[in-house]
Order: structure tokens, then sequence, then C-alpha cells
């Protein structure tokens, strides 16, 4: 069983890196898999060229769920949105290194999913803005 | 009390198929039996028989194989009448499981006689499949939904009930097992009561059936449910029981063949029960199956099943805390009311982790919310895990799962 949770995971979900609030964020999001009772709230600060200054998140959930968010944050802070845009799933499980069975699939991914909502309504309030 | 002799778990496990597969050189350790039962191979011989050798719809066919599967199709329907004490197969209407019972006691008990401003009495510890059918109706109708809660032990409050039951409810529908929790609920008193207070009562007997003798008329219910897959039968089959002349005033659930009696263009007659409450070809190999499995559980005793249950709760709630010492147990802490369902969390561990890991043992837990949402809320916890068990479950499963959890904890446990 040991293997199956490598420390860097465990580490990440005991700590996870940049767990908080912004106090204010650009762009907010929350993501739950009502399934499971994973929950996530992830917020960007995003400068005027589009890049994520700034990103934090809280949430609760199984090891996975934490994990990958917290891995997530740290991999899209710096970046630009169309940078952004471009995070597939492949990306998540690659960050995780670990065998995801189906079932858990939605815990990893939740992450990755609530970024693609927050980034969607970021890219729909510029485009009200120009309108 | 008569002495109950325990069964053997051990010699049980020839009978199941399953025991033969090799999960990661073990076999498996299959603690979720309150999700789904294992099978017994007769349970697939017989549903393979009507399959291959007879398999002709049934009150139709005016030739050999008709007349069999119809006749096959009614033991089953006897079967399930006789092992639940009912007074008369015709009143058990076979359904594809506990889920389907209530959506039809809803549909069609319930919009003729649930008016604007009724009451219905539920519990916060029941199953969605005894919450949602009565909210969708209750939106409907403008009805009241009330509910009894249950207290840090899992045990329904009674003076609560009592109160509720002041409001003169239509009906009361409650589950007899929590499968939440495993706590066996004080049914008997609670149907009395919910009568002398003049309301009908459905009992959801999903979690009761499979692991214990249940008596419709010791009972004295107006309707009760169940499903044929937790009790080593297979999905898609499964009963409604209810009193006949409450069955006999009820309109029609869904329409089709052989619900009728005659047929015009504009308007149609319906046939008597069960049968209009059965429209279009029933599942026939799963209410055979079901039957199947009905008479094995005989072989065995409802009595037993139930000793050798509980004396796996008494052996779960005695080691568990033991050598998992972070570990929280939900529900009540005796076997004397707690079935054979054993739900906790560990304090460091997700219950999704907890079961991932666990898999990696061959031991199978259910995690998550077990389909009671609200229960969980009551709780205080997003999810939980759950250990279930029925006749295959021994000692040794119990003290896998211990040493895996041991293991799972040790691997989260926070650096001190």
């Amino acid at each position: 069983m040991d293997d199956l949770y490598r420390d860097e995971i465990l580490e990440h979900y005991r700590n996870p890196h940049n767990f908080g609030i912004l106090e204010e964020p650009t762009t907010a999001k929350e993501g739950a898999n009502p399934l499971c009772g994973d929950r996530i709230t992830l917020m960007l600060g995003i400068s005027d060229d589009g890049t994520v200054q700034d990103v934090a998140f809280t949430g609760r959930g199984c090891a996975i769920s934490q994990a990958s968010a917290s891995m997530l944050t740290d991999e899209i802070k710096g970046k630009s949105l169309d940078e952004i845009a471009h995070l597939g799933r492949q990306d998540v499980l690659d960050n995780l290194g670990i065998e995801i069975s189906p079932a858990r699939m939605k815990c990893a991914m939740l992450s990755l999913e609530t970024l693609r909502e927050a980034v969607k309504d970021r890219v729909a309030w510029q485009a009200e803005d120009e309108g | 009390m008569a002495i109950v002799r325990l069964l053997d778990p051990v010699a049980l496990r020839a009978d199941f198929e399953i025991y033969e597969r090799d999960f990661r050189g073990r076999r498996l350790a299959y603690l979720d039996s309150a999700a789904t039962s294992l099978k017994p191979r007769v349970v697939a011989q017989a549903m393979a028989g009507y399959l291959n050798r007879y398999s002709a719809n049934v009150h139709r066919g005016i030739y050999e194989i008709g007349e069999e599967a119809t006749a096959a199709y009614e033991a089953a329907r006897a079967r399930i009448a006789a092992f639940i004490g009912a007074a008369d197969p015709h009143e058990i209407v076979m359904v594809r499981n506990a889920t389907e019972a209530i959506n039809l006691v809803a549909y069609a008990w319930g919009r003729k006689n649930i008016r604007q401003a009724d009451t219905i009495v539920l519990t916060e510890m029941e199953h969605h499949s005894n919450l949602i059918p009565w909210q969708l109706l209750a939106q409907e109708k403008d009805a009241d939904l009330e509910f009894v809660p249950f207290d840090d032990e899992g045990r329904l409050l009674q003076d609560s009930y009592e109160v509720l039951l002041r409001t003169e409810p239509k009906l009361v529908a409650f589950t007899a097992v929590s499968n939440g929790m495993g706590t066996i609920n004080p049914t008997v008193d609670m149907i009395r009561r919910a009568h002398e207070a003049g309301a009908l009562v459905l009992v959801d007997a999903a979690q009761a059936v499979p692991h214990e003798p249940v008596n419709v008329q010791q009972l004295g219910c107006d309707f009760l449910v169940f499903s044929g897959h937790k009790m080593l039968g297979p999905p898609g089959s499964g009963a409604l029981w209810a009193r006949r002349e409450i069955l006999e005033e009820m309109p029609p659930f869904m329409g089709g063949g052989e619900m009728i009696r005659e047929v015009k263009l504009r308007h149609s007659t319906f046939n008597e029960v069960p049968y209009r409450f059965e429209a279009g070809t029933p599942d026939v190999s799963a209410a055979i199956g079901l039957g199947a499995a009905i008479d094995y559980l005989n072989e065995i005793g409802m009595e037993r099943v139930r000793a050798h249950e509980k004396e796996l709760v008494d052996y779960a709630l005695a080691v568990l805390p033991e050598r998992v010492p972070t570990i929280r147990i939900h529900g009540p802490m005796t076997s004397a009311d707690r079935a054979g369902i054993v739900t906790f969390n560990l304090a460091d561990a997700h219950p999704h982790d907890v079961a991932t890991l666990l898999d990696r043992e061959a031991v199978a837990v259910r995690a998550g919310h077990h389909c009671t949402m609200p229960l969980h809320q009551r709780l205080g916890e997003e999810a939980s895990a759950r250990a279930s068990f029925h006749i295959y479950t021994d000692h040794e499963d119990i003290d896998r799962l211990a040493e895996a959890l041991n293991k799972v904890e040790r691997l989260f446990a926070r650096p001190a």
C-alpha cells in the first residue's frame, strides 16, 4: 500500500502549498464533487496583462483532490491565461505521478475543472468589459 | 429462547465463485454487502436455466415453455411472500429494487391520498431512495415533510417522534435498519404508535430483509420494500409488499401491457393486483434468481444469519478501536441494535483514500455518503467509510480490515 501514495502527495496533503485566501481575487471559483464531498475554492489574482500573479485555494477532501490542487496552484503561478488554457488532464496526472483509478479520476481533476471554470469566468468578464 | 447454532462462513464460501478469484495474491475480503451482496452459484444457475431452457414471456404463452416461465415467475412471487410472512402472494408487487417500490407507492398511493398541507413523517437517517420520492410528492402536492432526528449514537429520538405524530401525519416512512450507521430501529413500536396517530406506515426493509427474519404480519406495517441484490439475489429483483386492501384502492403506476383488463382507444380498465402494477415484460430471470436466493437463505435460516452478523459486530466493535487508535465509529456501540454495518472515519485520512488504500490489500469497503447526505450532515462528516457483512464474512475479514486501516493510519499520521 505504501507505494501508492508517494511521500510527495502526502506532503502536499498535509502541508498544501498556496493554501489560504486572497483578499481581493480577480476571480474566485468553488468546485465540488457532490458524490465524494471533496470541495475546493480557487482564487486567482490576474494582472492586466493576463498573468496569474497570485493564487490561493481552500478546501477539504481526500489526499488526491487536495494534493492535486496544491500542485496545480504551484504550476499556474506566474503563467499567462493563454498558457493555462493549454493545461490538460495529463498535466495533472503527471504532477501526481501515481496510478489514478477511474473511480478516483474526479478527485484528481477537481482542481483543474475548477480552474477552467474560473478562467472561463475571467474571459467572459473581459469580453463584457470590452463590449 | 432456543440456541441458534452459528453458521460457518468459510464453508459457505465454497458456494460463491468469487472466492476462487485471486486478488493480488489473496482472496477478496468483501466488506460492502450493504451496497450489494455477493451471489451464490445457485442464483446464476437458476437464471441461466430460465434464459437457456424456457425463456418465454410470462402470463402470455399458451405453450409449454410459456407455462413453465409463468409458473417459475409466480413461484418466485410465492417464495418472496412466504419469506416475509405475507398472507397472500398477491400482496407482492415485483419491482426492480426498493427504490422503484417506494416510487411506486409515492406515485400511485401518494398522488391519490396526499393533499395540500398533509404531513409525511420521515427520519434524518433515510437513504435518498426513501427521501427524494417524498420530496417530489410534497412539492407537487404542497405537502409537508417532517423528520425524526437521531442522537449521537445514531438512535432515533422517540420523544421527537411522539411530537411529530401529534401533527396527525398521513404517512410515516422510515428505514428498519440504517444503511448509514447500522442502527436497528424499534420498528414494531414505531409502527404501532404511527397507527395510533392515524398514519399509514411504509418500512424500508432494504437492510433488514437480507439479514434478519422479517414478518410483515408481526410488524403490522402497511407497506414494506426491499431489493433482491442485497440478499444474495440478482440486481433487477425486488418487491413491494402492501396490504391487499390498500393495493386494491391504488391506481396504476406505469401503463402498458399486462396491467390492463380491457383496452379501448380512449380508455381502459385495469388488471387485478398485483398485475395492475407490473406493466410490461418483467425481469423474469431476476425474479427467478431471487427465488433461488431465498431458497438458499431459508436453508441457512435467517435467525442464524442475524446471529452470525451480530457476533461479527461484537467482534468489530471490540477490535477496531483497539487496533486502529484514530478510528471514530458512528452509530450504536451495542450489537443488540446494530446490524452488520460499521461506519467510521479515521482522524487523518479521508474515506476515499482509505478505500483506495484498502483496495490494495484486497479489502473492499464503501467510501462516500452511502446515499445518505442528510445523515452525514448530521454526523458532521463530508463522507465516511463503511464495512458491512453477510454470511460469508468472518473474523479474518475484520482482522484484515483492522490491519489495513492501521497501515493507512500510520501512512497518514502527521509527523510528531
